[in-house]
């Protein structure tokens, strides 16, 4: 589905990532993880075309991504959420949703103006649409809730908006940056859960960070590690934990670390 | 390098339009004019403007000598806008106000001086006197400023301090407006030493002082800058003001200083302006200020040497561009459009290269 | 004392001796600080010449006019100031009492010190030179016209009095305080809007209510200001007292609905969610806002006019600033493509297009013009950083200007000259629309902001304005998440234009000319002071702004009704935006506490959950799911 070649990025002479092949099967749960630094949002952000590579190619459903503005990458099927919870705060947590479905509308100014059948139709197609997503994390963002705008929102709930937010583009991949970060282990446990379902209800395809070696365990096909911008080990849960190289860059070489 | 290069949208296109469009206009005036410089029967010269006067060597050096005296006072003006920006990361749009309230200050001062007759007789130092006031004023205006109006929004999106600066701005200035009147505050004559034209190169003597002041300034803020320990610190919290504080810099008072000194740099540039117009009106920062803003932009914000140079890139072109590139493309009357020059100054530069021709030095979030 | 009377609660337990301490036990340092800042502004109101300027123009026949309350409302500011409570950390530092009041007096008595030396100054030196209101007629009104000494010596009695006077509101209770302060507004206003009441009763012939309230010089009668404040008294406790019975109904009532949270309304459409009674009270207020203009004079039909036509200008700002949140400050520009376009293609006087065209047609132009013209300016922008943007928009406004003026496009504009003779507007052969006619151009106004409205109400519900809203948010989420945010702020650009350059085309065929120099860049301010003060992305709050602001101050060349201030309105405009940004500049987001309240609510529904999820998890896997992190 997603093919990554030879992929460089740099920051003033930094290497962000360096050389990263990196291959994504339809249908797959995918982890990325590494120490600190190591260049997996920069990965993220490649990929959504926030950062643009230095070289390396990649391919989306037989398509290249390269040049492509990150809009264009969410059209192509591609949605992300991000680290540090980015929600439209002052927008109502449906709005958060209905907004990210810009690129699957197609009404215009005029519709809007002269309130158009097809204004009408798409508007109630969104906000149905809006509300399904929303209503796949059980109550917690529904009801009253539709109306309250994003900021008023728990910690734990708005991770959640992110993500909803994420499926309602309609996306093929969703790239998810340590969804359950900061979360206790019954919410997270809970999260898990549902990025489970996302891929085997919905049918995303899924690429994650995560920093939680649980979750990873839990619910990833494949592990991919990365240091210092270069994947240094892959493979299922068990392998990669086992691999002496990967425990070295989380503990470092003298293992007085933990 | 960049191997990949951008899928163009319209947008991206309308850009390299506009960026082709004005350039070749530049360069269109500039040929013209240089056509019609070597000869003013040539046929491209009778093509873009026949009645176009082409400048003789002397006219064009006084236009250069006066563009960079104009220069001079916007760069020691845009030194001001670049160090706020360079440290706190927002335009303080009323910095050109702090200007004119030096000028004002130095016509009021100055005319007292004349009316007690020491102006003529001890004008050096009577211009001394006034140059140090008219410092002082500034100064204190700039730090009141910051005090009240900036320092509860630290922390806030740039846009808000930004806005709230415009409001300083028009405060200021009919602040000016009702306590002193509406009407020119003139500086008193200057002596006849100094505005008669001087042997050496034929350059007038206001223009030579304006040029000597600026220059002493800016090795003044120089030394400041680079030199002491205070200027150490400013540099320091420019870089990152988290990690400065960490180091035990108060970074509240490098920043009042910051304000301080740019006002005091301004403060020396109001008084430039009183020597090369002679008289002030409270809106009279406005325009000054846009256009050191310009040179800020120009020279690369946060960048001082570069808003020195960047202020005399704009005074050139605001000087010698309507003559140059304007008259010869058939503008009629092109000197009022000097003030448009200028704003075309800026939004060129921004279009070809928004990080300014000397390279701005941003902390790194501001780079976005 | 009296405090106990006021506040049966904690306080009124300690002792007579400490309370009576507490008068004393102030923050000196801090009411130091205070009247410094207070003697500053006290000196500089003095001497912008306010008080000479509006001495003529009573409020109270005969003892208070605008001049006077220019020196009086400083003091009750500070004093209120002052008095605060002390709040630290959530708790109320102190309880409040006569402690509040004494502040006030305190900071009011040293602020009005400044005057005092201002007096003696005056009689003393004259620097009149620089300083070009430090009269004697600015010294007589100091002295009441009587002598120096009771200059010198009341002022500082005054300030004392409106400083207790302000920190007692604290003082008092919350209702007293709040029926004092619109009792004294009402007074104010109904003072303030003499001409527009006087207006009005002459529309509807009842001149003698006017007559009555106000004196030979305009300013409301002794017995007018006591019949008003007395009303409003009334009107406030009344109000008071229903707001209790119905918030005892609305309680009970709520304790009902709270099962029922969460229900399916929420599946309505937007406009199908108001409820009955904001539809009544919509309709009342368009009849009211139709049939109003019948009744009243030139006077205040050209007052509203002007006001409208800053309504057209704030709606099509607001779209830029306040939906996509991109702060351009050459707004002016579209206003001026509007008035141009029309002044050029339907005036005989204008140089070029000597044919004639009706204002409908020119109309049309002008909105492509505009729409090009927002295109224009947008495209080189909008990749820009905001704050460059905001002084490379400011530079298009002024280039704007500049070319308008020059000699080399008065071929086509007039330069300074200006255009003249622009005529009115033909309404499809049924009226005219002129400017000798301020209630046909009001009416004109009127139409053209309700397709404002109209349209920024229904774009901001539609895809496109979800689109801005989410580029004012954040512009690189809103992008990751789909949004093309190039296009969008292009149409923000485009359809702002189009707004700014309806406002402009009546403007030409109001004024009847029009001349560069009405486009100069304080435009643009005051039309974001508007917006910013109406609360941005807000219709109705930029409505409000639009009417409070230019209704009272007036725009940049416009009157409002108090035409004392003309001179002194932009430096309040740059004041008020200062203010506003040092006290709201969040804008729209909702207060802290606000939010934490919610939260709680939140947090609990969340803790709920959980106990589910566990018991659920503990049914069905045996709590294999409790890990922890590594």
């Amino acid at each position: 589905m997603l093919e990554i070649t030879g992929l460089h990025v740099e920051f003033g002479g930094l290497h962000a990532l360096n050389n990263l092949d990196f291959t994504v099967e339809e249908g797959e749960i995918v982890a990325v993880i590494g120490p600190n630094g190591a260049g997996k949002t920069t990965f993220f952000n490649v990929v959504s075309g926030m950062v643009k590579p230095s070289e390396g190619e990649l391919i989306f459903e037989g398509r290249s991504l390269l040049g492509l503005d990150p809009n264009k990458i969410t059209a192509r099927g591609i949605a992300r959420t991000f680290q540090n919870v980015r929600l439209f705060n002052n927008m109502t947590v449906l709005e958060n949703v209905m907004v990210s479905q810009h690129c699957r509308t197609h009404q215009r100014m005029f519709d809007a103006l002269l309130q158009t059948r097809r204004f009408r139709t798409e508007e109630e197609q969104v906000r149905i649409r809006g509300q399904e997503v929303l209503g796949f994390f059980g109550t917690r963002l529904t009801g009253y809730r539709f109306d309250q705008p994003a900021s008023m929102l728990s910690y734990a709930n708005r991770r959640r908006l992110e993500i909803a937010r994420a499926m309602a583009t309609s996306p093929k991949l969703l790239l998810l940056d340590e969804p359950v970060a900061g979360m206790n282990p019954v919410e997270s446990a809970e999260l898990t859960q549902l990025i489970g379902k996302l891929r085997n209800e919905m049918g995303f395809t899924i690429v994650l960070i995560e920093h939680d070696m649980s979750v990873v365990r839990d619910i990833s096909d494949r592990v991919v590690v990365l240091d210092h911008g270069e994947a240094i080990a892959r493979g299922s849960y068990a392998e990669v934990s086992a691999n002496p190289q990967v425990i070295e860059a989380y503990l470092g070489q003298t293992s007085d670390g933990n | 390098m960049q191997l990949t290069t951008k899928q163009r949208t319209r947008v991206d296109w309308f850009l390299t339009f506009l960026r082709v469009v004005a350039l070749a206009l530049i360069g269109a005036g500039l040929l013209a004019f240089i056509a019609q410089a070597i000869n003013s029967e040539n046929p491209f010269a009778q093509w873009a403007n026949p009645d176009a006067i082409s400048l003789t060597g002397k006219q064009f050096r006084d236009l250069v000598i006066a563009g960079l005296a104009q220069g001079a006072m916007y760069g020691l003006i845009a030194l001001g806008y670049s160090m706020v920006y360079g440290v706190l990361g927002f335009i303080n749009f009323a910095h050109g106000e702090v200007f004119m309230i030096g000028a004002v200050t130095g016509a009021i001062t100055s005319s007292k001086l004349a009316e007690a007759g020491h102006w003529e007789s001890n004008f050096v130092l009577c211009l001394l006197l006034v140059v140090i006031l008219s410092m002082a004023v500034c100064t204190i205006t700039a730090v009141i400023m910051e005090r009240v109006a900036y320092r509860p929004l630290r922390g806030k999106p740039r846009l808000i301090p930004l806005i709230t600066s415009i409001g300083v701005s028009f405060f200021l200035q009919n602040f000016i407006l009702v306590l002193l009147g509406p009407g020119t505050k003139s500086y008193p004559k200057m002596p006849d030493w100094l505005t008669e034209k001087r042997t050496f190169l034929e350059i007038q003597g206001t223009r030579m002082l304006v040029l000597v002041v600026a220059a002493m300034a800016m090795a003044g803020l120089w030394y400041l800058v680079e030199r002491t320990k205070t200027g150490k610190a400013m540099r320091a919290v420019a870089e990152d003001a988290e990690i400065a504080s960490l180091m035990g810099i108060d970074v509240n008072r490098i920043i009042v200083k910051t304000f301080a000194v740019g006002g005091a740099m301004a403060g020396v540039a109001g008084i430039l302006w009183g020597l090369l117009f002679n008289s002030v009106l409270h809106t009279a920062g406005f325009l000054p200020g846009i256009k050191a803003f310009s040179a800020a932009v120009v020279g690369g914000i946060g960048n001082l040497g570069g808003s020195m140079a960047g202020g005399l890139t704009i005074g050139v072109a605001e000087s010698l561009g309507p003559l140059m590139i304007l008259e010869p493309l058939g503008v009629s009357g092109p000197s009022q459009l000097r003030d448009a020059v200028a704003f075309a100054v800026l939004i060129i530069v921004l279009l070809v290269r928004p990080s300014g021709i000397f390279g701005e030095r941003l902390p790194s979030e501001e780079r976005t | 004392m009296t405090v106990t009377g006021e506040f049966p609660t904690a306080q009124s337990a300690l002792p007579a001796a400490a309370r009576r301490r507490r008068l004393l036990d102030q923050d000196w340092q801090k009411l130091v600080r205070a009247g410094a800042i207070l003697a500053f502004g006290q000196v500089f109101i003095a001497l912008s010449g306010m008080p000479v300027t509006f001495d003529r123009r009573l409020l109270i026949d005969p003892i208070l006019s605008l001049g006077y309350l220019s020196l009086l409302w400083l003091p009750l500011v500070v004093g209120y100031w002052v008095g605060r409570e002390q709040v630290l950390e959530g708790m109320t530092a102190y309880a409040r009492g006569g402690r509040d009041a004494m502040a006030g007096a305190v900071a009011g008595l040293l602020g009005n010190a400044g005057l005092t030396l201002l007096v003696v100054g005056i009689t003393h030196f004259d620097i009149r030179d620089p300083l070009v209101n430090w009269s004697p007629q600015l010294l007589e009104i100091l002295e009441f016209g009587e002598s120096v000494w009771l200059g010198a010596l009341i002022w500082p009695v005054i300030g004392a009095g409106t400083g207790a006077l302000g920190g007692g509101m604290h003082w008092a209770s919350s209702r007293i305080s709040r029926t004092t302060v619109i009792v004294l507004l009402s007074v104010f206003g109904t003072a303030v809007l003499e001409s527009v009441i006087t207006d009005l009763t002459q529309g509807f012939h009842i001149e003698a209510v006017s007559d009555w309230l106000y004196g030979p010089k305009r300013g409301l009668t002794y017995p007018a200001a006591i019949v008003v404040a007395v009303a409003a008294a009334g009107v406030m406790t009344g109000l008071a007292a229903f707001r209790d019975s119905s918030a005892r109904a609305a309680e009970a009532a709520r304790g009902e609905r709270a099962t029922t949270v969460g229900g399916s309304g929420a599946t309505r459409p937007r406009w199908r969610r108001i409820p009955t009674r904001r539809l009544v009270n919509l309709v009342l207020a368009v009849a009211a806002i139709v049939v109003l203009p019948l009744f009243l004079g030139r006077l205040t039909n050209e007052l509203l006019a002007n006001v409208g036509l800053f309504i057209l200008l704030a709606l099509g700002l607001n779209i830029i600033v306040g939906l996509a949140g991109i702060l351009d400050l050459g707004y002016v520009a579209f206003f001026a493509v509007g008035g141009y376009s029309v002044a050029v293609l339907t005036s005989p006087g204008s140089p070029r297009f000597d044919a004639e065209i009706p204002w409908f047609g020119a109309l049309f132009v002008a909105m492509l013009l505009a729409g090009l013209a927002g295109l224009f300016i947008g495209a080189p922008v909008i990749r820009m950083r905001g704050d460059y943007l905001a002084i490379v928009t400011l530079g298009f406004g002024e280039i704007i200007r500049v070319l308008l003026l020059s000699d080399w496009l008065s071929g086509t504009f007039n330069g300074a000259q200006g255009i003249t003779n622009i005529p009115g507007v033909e309404v499809f052969g049924l009226a005219t629309v002129r400017g000798f006619e301020p209630r046909s151009v009001l009416y004109l106004v009127l139409v053209f902001c309700a397709i404002a409205v109209y349209v920024s109400w229904r774009l901001e519900n539609s895809r496109i304005g979800r689109a801005w809203m989410a580029i004012r948010e954040d512009e690189s989420v809103a992008e990751a998440m789909g949004v093309d945010t190039v296009s969008a702020k292009l149409m923000a650009f485009v359809t702002g234009a189009v707004l700014g350059s309806f406002s402009g085309a009546i403007l030409s065929a109001k004024v009847g000319s029009i001349f560069p120099h009405s486009f100069a860049i304080i435009v643009s301010i005051v039309i974001l002071v508007v917006v910013i003060f109406g609360g941005m992305g807000n219709i109705a709050g930029v409505i409000a702004g639009a009417v409070v602001l230019i209704g009272v101050l007036g725009g940049p060349n416009q009157p409002g009704l108090l035409q004392e201030f003309a001179e002194y309105k932009i430096l309040i405009y740059g004041a008020l935006l200062v203010w506003m940004m040092l006290q709201r500049s969040e804008g729209l987001i909702p207060s802290a506490r606000r939010a934490r309240e919610l939260h709680v609510d939140e947090m609990n529904q969340d803790a709920w959950l959980r106990a589910q999820v566990v018991a659920d998890d503990v049914a069905n896997e045996g709590g294999n799911r409790e890990k922890g992190r590594p």
